[in-house]
C-alpha cells in the first residue's frame, strides 16, 4: 500500500478567518491526502506537538494577522528542538514578498499568497514531502 | 533485514519510555501496513491489556469529540493518563480524508500525559479503521490508563466498536428519530452507557424516556442495566456523572468475570481475523503464481463454474491430510 501523505493545516495566533485554511484543507483532501485540521487560535507549541503525535509529513500554516514574523520562526525553532528534520513547513496568507524571502531563508519551503491556485499547492506539497 | 529489526526494537524501546515521536511513527507503520509493523506488535504485545478502553459512538454531530475532550479533562483531573484515537472517514473517491476531531480537543495538545491520534478509515467499514485496534495497543503499551476510541459518525450498523472497547458509549441528541428507531437492532443494542448530549435542547426528556423504555423492554436479566445520562458536553455538564458510570462499568466487568470473557473473545476474534486474512492472501498468491487463479476466473466468467465449487476445488489440496 502506498504511504499516505499526512498534512497538518493549522492557524497560529489570533486571527479568526479560516476560510483559506479550509479551502486548502479540502483541496489536499481531494488530492488523496489525509489532512488534520485543528481549528483556530493555535500556539506554536500546540501546532508542533500535534504534528509530532499525528506523524505528519508537512505542516501548512495560515496567517492573516500580520504576526507571521513572530509565530513562524517560533514554529521552526520548536521543530528543530524536536529533531523534525523530515517534516516540511509552508505558510499561506498575507505575507509581503520580502518577508516571504526571509522566512524561506529560515527554512519555510513554500509561501502562498492570495489567489494561488490550489493545484499549485497540491503539487508543491507532493513534490516537497520528504519520504520517510 | 537485521537493520530493520534493530530499528523496530529501538522504536519499541523508545515507546516504552513514553517517547511520543516513536509512538507516532509506530502508529503510521501500522496504518500503512509497513513490513516492520507486525514486529512492533510482537514486541509490545506482552505490555498490553492494562488500559481501560472506552468507545464513543453515535451519529455525526452528536458531540462525540466534545465529549471525548471533556471526558479527557475529567480523567486527567483524577490523575490518570489518557489516549484518544479519533476516527474520521476516508473519501471513497479520492482516498483523502479530513480529520477534524482535534478541533474540539485543543486544551490537551500540550499535556504530556495525553496522546491523541486522528485516523482515517481507509476504506474500512464498521466505524473504525483496520489498524484502530493495533493503535490502541500502542497507546496501551505507552502506559495510558484510559483510551477513548471515537468512531466515525455512525449510522445504524457501525458496531465494530464493541470488539475494540471494554465500555461502549452511544451518544445521541434530542429529536433524532422516535421510539421505533430506539428498538431497532444494531447500534441501539451496543451501548453499555447511553448519553443524550445537547440535553439543554427541547425534547431531551422524551429522548431519555424512550431510551429507558427500550432498555426496560430488554428481556435478559443482565446484571448491568445500561444507564441513560444527560449531558451538555459544550458546557461541561454531566461529565463527572458520566465518568463515574464509566468507572463503575469497569468494576462491574471485573467483578462479574465478564472482563475475562471479553479478553477471551477479543483474542479469538483477532486471531481468526488475522488467520483468515493471511490464509486468503497466501492462497491468492499461490494460485496466481501457478496460473490457476486466472483459469478459474475465466470459467466463472463463462458461467461454466460457480463460485462455491471454485472455492471448494481450490481448497481441496489444503483439506487433504
Amino acid at each position: 500500500m502506498p504511504k499516505k501523505i499526512r498534512v497538518l493545516i493549522a492557524k497560529p495566533g489570533l486571527d479568526g478567518h479560516d476560510r483559506g485554511a479550509k479551502v486548502v484543507a479540502r483541496a489536499l483532501r481531494d488530492a488523496g491526502m489525509e489532512v488534520i485540521y485543528t481549528g483556530l487560535h493555535q500556539t506554536p507549541e500546540q501546532i508542533v506537538e500535534t504534528a509530532i503525535q499525528e506523524d505528519v509529513d508537512h505542516i501548512g500554516l495560515s496567517l492573516l494577522s500580520g504576526a507571521h514574523m513572530t509565530l513562524i520562526p517560533r514554529v521552526l525553532e520548536l521543530m528543530k528542538t524536536n529533531n523534525m528534520e523530515d517534516v516540511t513547513l509552508s505558510a499561506g496568507g498575507i505575507i509581503p514578498d520580502e518577508e516571504a524571502e526571509m522566512l524561506k531563508a529560515q527554512g519555510v519551503v513554500g509561501v502562498y499568497g492570495p489567489g494561488t491556485p490550489t493545484q499549485e499547492i497540491v503539487d508543491f506539497i507532493k513534490n516537497t514531502v520528504k519520504r520517510k | 533485514m537485521t537493520e530493520q529489526n534493530n530499528e523496530v526494537s529501538a522504536l519499541a524501546e523508545r515507546l516504552e519510555s513514553g517517547d511520543r515521536r516513536a509512538a507516532a511513527r509506530i502508529i503510521s507503520m501500522l496504518e500503512d501496513n509497513d513490513t516492520g509493523a507486525r514486529d512492533i506488535i510482537k514486541a509490545i504485545y506482552p505490555k498490553t491489556g492494562k488500559a481501560h478502553i472506552v468507545g464513543i459512538t453515535g451519529p455525526p454531530g452528536a458531540g462525540k469529540s466534545t465529549l471525548a475532550d471533556k471526558l479527557t479533562r475529567a480523567v486527567r483531573a483524577s490523575g490518570r493518563s489518557v489516549g484518544v484515537v479519533a476516527v474520521d472517514p476516508t473519501s471513497p473517491f479520492t482516498g483523502g480524508a479530513l480529520l477534524g476531531d482535534r478541533v474540539r480537543m485543543q486544551d490537551h495538545f500540550t499535556d504530556p500525559e495525553v496522546f491523541i491520534r486522528s485516523m482515517a478509515t481507509r476504506g474500512w467499514l464498521g466505524g473504525l479503521a483496520k489498524a484502530t485496534k493495533d493503535v490502541v495497543k500502542v497507546m496501551d503499551a505507552m502506559g495510558k490508563d484510559v483510551i477513548f476510541v471515537e468512531t466515525v459518525g455512525a449510522g445504524q450498523s457501525e458496531v465494530s466498536i464493541i470488539q475494540a472497547a471494554h465500555t461502549s458509549i452511544v451518544v445521541e441528541m434530542p429529536g433524532l428519530g422516535d421510539d421505533i428507531q430506539a428498538i431497532k437492532a444494531g447500534i441501539m443494542e451496543i451501548g453499555d452507557i447511553f448519553v443524550v448530549n445537547k440535553s439543554d435542547r427541547a425534547d431531551s426528556a422524551r429522548t431519555v424516556s424512550e431510551r429507558e423504555m427500550m432498555l426496560d423492554l430488554n428481556q435478559s436479566k443482565a446484571a448491568w442495566r445500561p444507564p441513560v445520562l444527560q449531558t451538555v458536553a459544550r458546557d461541561n455538564k454531566g461529565i463527572e456523572e458520566l465518568l463515574v458510570k464509566i468507572d463503575e462499568h469497569m468494576v462491574h466487568l471485573r467483578d462479574s468475570g465478564q472482563l475475562d470473557d471479553y479478553f477471551k473473545k477479543q483474542v479469538r476474534a483477532e486471531f481468526e481475523d488475522l488467520l483468515r486474512e493471511e490464509l486468503a492472501k497466501y492462497m491468492l498468491e499461490e494460485y496466481t503464481a501457478k496460473n490457476v487463479l486466472e483459469k478459474v476466473l475465466e470459467k466463472l466468467e463463462r458461467r461454466e463454474l460457480d463460485p462455491y465449487s471454485a472455492v471448494q476445488q481450490l481448497m481441496e489440496p489444503l483439506c487433504k491430510k
